[in-house]
């Protein structure tokens, strides 16, 4: 794989940046809220453009090779060493991570929530950013490692500090089960190490030699990675902790958990354990494919229960993972590439939708489904907004859920050779069962919430009529920009998969992708 | 040539000042402490503080000189007292970490009015005792620096005279610290009995791989004896009375040096004494190991006092400094071993005194030991606060704070060793280092998510030593956590190691 490394500062620079505005923030008292917010958020805007920049000079042609590459000593002693670099799969959500950040950022300048504190809730933001960034060039293991750990403490504040009512029970689930995955994953990454002769951390060359070790250390290793990522993504049975996250954090906690931390998994998927173990992949590829459609047919029933707005499309979160889970384990091109696509769109949508729930829960102060009614009489643009997002979601032809969806589905219909395709149709017909269930409840959704009169409670003159007014001005700078890549990348997918395909036939160098 | 005089006479045991500069200036430092202290008055003895905190800087100096001076071993009278990069790099963690105690303990000390002339003159002698632990390579000798190191430790354990808990905490470390050693001793009169001979390369090359069942009791009682000292499970039920009861400076010390020493002694008695008997010693380790950090979290789970959360946290972390131990006798694997126990002794020593530097500060306003009274860190002190998250973290092992390399390289020589045994430590450890989560993130939780318990959100008063110790710890623990090879860098320690691979 050959190695381009011109401009290689602009990926160092995009993932640290943040932190230099986090260093500029600590020496600014916490009663300056204005410019605490103004440089938290140019850090992100500087940080995006750096991260644009990247895209700019990204070779397209060459849009499987590694870019930008660039090589420290770091840790020399166990071998280890600054290793990063981005490709066709990486800059996509690389760029998604800068993007939401900014955004979600601007959505906080007056939704900053209870209680308060505008500059420990941005400076986590920004400490987030670089996790999610680091994450997604580091190309050694060690580093891959303690960026997926960064993002873990920041988050786990944002949800036991300015989250629901239920916060601490909330965030200590997701901290614990995110670490006990991650206690197995490092265990595995040793394992791998010393596997291939204790050479080396670096995925390249993990890539090199990980078919050399014997199939059932292989599945050894697959299944603790497999925990690791597994828990992150989360595919069933490891979601748990994902409902109560999302229903707990604040806002821009759901935006940035659901838009990108989820997406940590499926990379590592894609990144690291497919590669580099191709042979444990294939024999776990049916039994991640079950786990998947189990979690889409779980996630839509989930999605039927609830009563809650913010539970509802946390459960579709793990209805649509489970979709993107199953493009991934049929381990084709065609199926990898929807679920690359998938993990954006998602990232979009999902990230939209966490958006309005926040919004509305700001106006409402409830999320109770049954307690919402007529929001297109009261609010017509939040309400349509919902309604798009929905339509978005549920993989409506046109939008961009509509991309990672369907082709996952498709790719079932012939999985890579030496899988079995009996099973693998199985799956398809459940998976498109699902997306029945998911128009169901999306619909359901937006029926019960938007359409009809509002409810007494609510209705005007009953003293909330401050509260309830339509889509102000930092939420539509917010939202603008993901609903347009909503659209566009809806109508031309191409934009995305000419980015993805060559990367990914690259990583499924094994499987003769 | 320096080396030569590991064959000198007897008669003419020639000494290398260069490399017993530490020691001297140490011993120059105390006598100096005790001359002072009789002869200023009451209103001055602060001056003795300076001269304690210097004396330990000034010994820091040639540690330096001899690291950076590359000549490769220094052996002295006939090879019982060795100064390699194992035992300067331990000197160095010692040396720092007294002095980072000072800073904790100087106000203490001062405003009690607690006999600051003794106290400095006690803490500096033990200190003395883990610096030469760090180089003795002889029974004799280690029994003396064990010694010499924990007896000041018992008194000062007991210094605040008329506390009740004081008194107990250096009762109840005194007398189990006394069993140890009898043990110990014990089983050290038995290794000279089938070696004839107390120095620890003879018996290592007497003892060999040849284990009758006197011999397997010989290593077993020592390792037992040293078990003590680093308050492994079942024999650390001193640990929690002994840190409650005595000054938090001193449980400080007691909990990061005193405890280092005790691995310190251990892994030298080990890697040089034990290399052939690793059948005895490794599945002691590994029992001490999985049942010391297990016991410890589940106990530390529960406790409602910072400093006994703290003292049980201090035995599980033990657990895990334990457990590349317990494969360092498998081919190729002492090395990494020995490298994991000094990192995470290293990172631990910073991070333990930053999180009681922490306590301090926290203290001295909330006049409160109670966990709960962390309530609100965050709101009116996030400086203090976002430290003490930094210590937790690292303690807890999250990247990219200190802690999680120490946590890396013990779990990299376990696994390096790939053995089944191996294997299910590494599963063991890393569900408690999960568990453990569970009561560094309940000081987090406090800090940030509750409410300030009596509403008193005055701002918390940092003395400026306290500052500098904050400092230094929070300094340290980043430092070693985003760029750990430097820790590492140190030396490749292959002295020690090369006796147990030989």
């Amino acid at each position: 794989m050959a190695v381009i490394s011109n401009h290689n500062w602009a990926l160092t620079v995009g993932t640290f940046l943040p932190l230099v505005g986090v260093l500029i923030m600590l020496f600014i008292p916490k009663a300056e809220e204005a410019l605490i917010k103004s440089v938290a958020i140019a850090t992100a805007i500087a940080t995006l453009a750096v991260g644009i920049y990247t895209m700019v000079q990204f070779d397209f042609g060459k849009a499987g090779d590694m870019q930008f590459v660039a090589e420290h000593d770091w840790i020399s002693v166990i071998k280890s060493s600054y290793y990063i670099g981005i490709d066709g799969i990486s800059l996509p959500l690389y760029l998604l991570s800068m993007v939401i950040t900014v955004l979600v950022m601007i959505y906080s300048w007056d939704h900053v929530p209870s209680p308060g504190n505008p500059k420990a809730f941005f400076i986590l933001m920004l400490i987030l950013q670089t996790g999610m960034a680091g994450t997604f060039i580091a190309r050694d293991l060690i580093l891959f490692f303690v960026f997926f750990e960064l993002v873990l403490l920041p988050m786990y504040f944002m949800i036991g500090v300015w989250g629901g009512e239920n916060r601490q029970y909330a965030s200590l689930k997701f901290f614990l089960y995110t670490m006990f995955g991650s206690a197995l994953m490092l265990v595995a990454f040793l394992a791998l190490f010393f596997k291939t002769g204790a050479e080396s951390f670096s995925i390249p060359f993990l890539i090199e030699k990980g078919m050399d070790i014997s199939r059932t250390t292989q599945i050894w290793i697959f299944a603790g990675m497999f925990v690791g990522f597994a828990v992150k993504v989360p595919m069933f049975p490891f979601h748990t902790w994902l409902p109560d996250a999302h229903t707990q954090a604040p806002t821009q906690g759901s935006v940035i958990l659901a838009a990108v931390l989820l997406k940590l998994g499926t990379y590592g998927f894609v990144r690291i354990a497919i590669p580099v173990l191709p042979e444990a992949a294939e024999a776990w590829a049916p039994y991640i494919g079950g786990l998947a459609v189990i979690g889409i047919i779980y996630g839509s029933f989930g999605c039927l229960a609830q009563t809650d707005m913010k539970r509802l499309i946390a459960f579709s979160s793990v209805a649509h993972m489970g979709f993107v889970m199953l493009g991934i384990s049929t381990l084709t091109s065609f199926g990898m590439n929807a679920a690359m696509f998938g993990m954006v769109a998602h990232g979009l949508i999902t990230g939209m939708l966490f958006f309005v729930a926040g919004s509305v829960k700001e106006r409402y102060h409830t999320l109770e489904i049954k307690r919402i009614s007529g929001m297109l009489l009261q609010m017509p643009k939040l309400g349509w907004i919902l309604g798009f997002c929905a339509m978005a979601s549920l993989g409506l032809p046109g939008l961009a859920g509509f991309w990672g969806e369907f082709p996952a589905i498709l790719s079932a219909y012939q999985p890579a050779p030496g899988l079995s395709v009996n099973v693998f149709r199985a799956y398809m017909v459940i998976a498109a069962i699902g997306t029945v269930f998911a128009a169901g409840y999306l619909l359901w959704l937006f029926q019960r919430i938007a359409f009809g009169e509002p409810t007494a409670e609510f209705a005007a003159g009953h003293g909330h009529d401050e509260d309830i007014h339509d889509v102000n001005k930092f939420e539509w700078i917010a939202w603008t920009p993901l609903l347009i890549a909503i659209v566009v990348f809806g109508v031309y997918p191409q934009l995305m998969f000419k980015v993805l395909d060559p990367a990914v036939s690259v990583t499924l160098k094994a499987f003769g992708g | 040539m320096l080396s030569t005089i590991a064959t000198a006479a007897w008669s003419s045991p020639t000494i290398d000042y260069h490399a017993l500069a530490p020691e001297m200036i140490l011993g120059a430092g105390i006598v100096l402490l005790l001359l002072l202290d009789l002869f200023l008055s009451d209103a001055r003895k602060w001056l003795l503080t300076p001269v304690a905190s210097f004396t330990l800087l000034a010994a820091f100096i040639p540690v330096l000189t001899l690291a950076l001076n590359n000549a490769g071993t220094r052996e002295m009278f006939d090879g019982r007292y060795v100064i390699d990069d194992f035992s300067l790099v331990m000197k160095g963690m010692f040396l720092l970490s007294g002095y980072v105690v000072v800073l904790l303990a100087a106000d203490y000390i001062r405003e009690g009015d607690y006999y600051q002339g003794e106290f400095w003159f006690l803490m500096l002698s033990s200190l003395m005792g883990m610096v030469m632990m760090a180089s003795s390579r002889d029974l004799i000798s280690i029994f003396v620096a064990l010694e010499f190191l924990s007896i000041p430790a018992y008194m000062l354990a007991a210094w605040r005279k008329r506390d009740s808990r004081s008194n107990e905490a250096g009762i109840k470390y005194y007398l189990l610290g006394v069993f140890a050693s009898a043990i110990m001793l014990y089983g050290m009169s038995l290794l000279y009995g089938i070696t004839n001979s107390t120095k620890l390369t003879e018996i290592g090359a007497s003892l060999g791989s040849n284990l009758t069942s006197i011999r397997a009791l010989a290593v077993f009682f020592v390792v037992i004896g040293f078990a003590f000292k680093i308050s492994a499970v079942p024999f650390h039920t001193w640990a929690p009375d002994t840190y409650q009861g005595a000054p938090t400076p001193v449980t400080a010390f007691l909990s990061v040096a005193s405890k280092a020493a005790g691995f310190v002694a251990l892994v030298t008695v080990v890697y040089v004494g034990f290399p052939g008997s690793h059948a005895v010693w490794q599945p002691v380790f590994w029992i001490l190991s999985a049942a010391t950090m297990t016991l410890g979290n589940v106990m530390a789970l529960k406790q409602t006092s910072i400093i006994r959360m703290l003292a049980y946290s201090s035995i599980a972390q033990g657990g895990f400094i334990l457990m590349p131990l317990a494969v360092a006798g498998e081919t190729g694997v002492a090395e990494s071993a020995l490298r994991a126990v000094v990192t995470y002794l290293i990172v631990y020593a910073a991070t333990n005194l930053g999180v009681f530097a922490v306590v301090t500060v926290v203290a001295r306003k909330t006049r409160s030991g109670e966990i709960s009274s962390y309530g609100g860190l965050f709101s009116y002190a996030p400086g203090i606060a976002t430290l003490m998250t930094i210590f937790m973290a690292s303690l807890a092992g999250i990247p990219p704070f200190g802690g999680w390399f120490g946590k890396f390289a013990a779990f990299q020589s376990l696994v390096s060793a790939g053995t089944t045994w191996a294997y299910v430590l590494a599963i063991i450890g890393g569900v408690n280092s999960v568990v453990a989560f569970g009561y560094y993130g309940s000081i987090l939780r406090e800090m940030w998510m509750r409410p300030v318990p009596d509403g008193d959100t005055s701002p918390v008063p940092v003395k400026s030593s306290l500052a500098v110790a904050l400092g230094i710890t929070g300094i340290a623990t980043l430092l070693l956590g985003v760029l750990p090879g430097i820790v590492i860098h140190f030396g490749d320690l292959a002295g020690l190691a090369g006796a147990i691979s030989r």
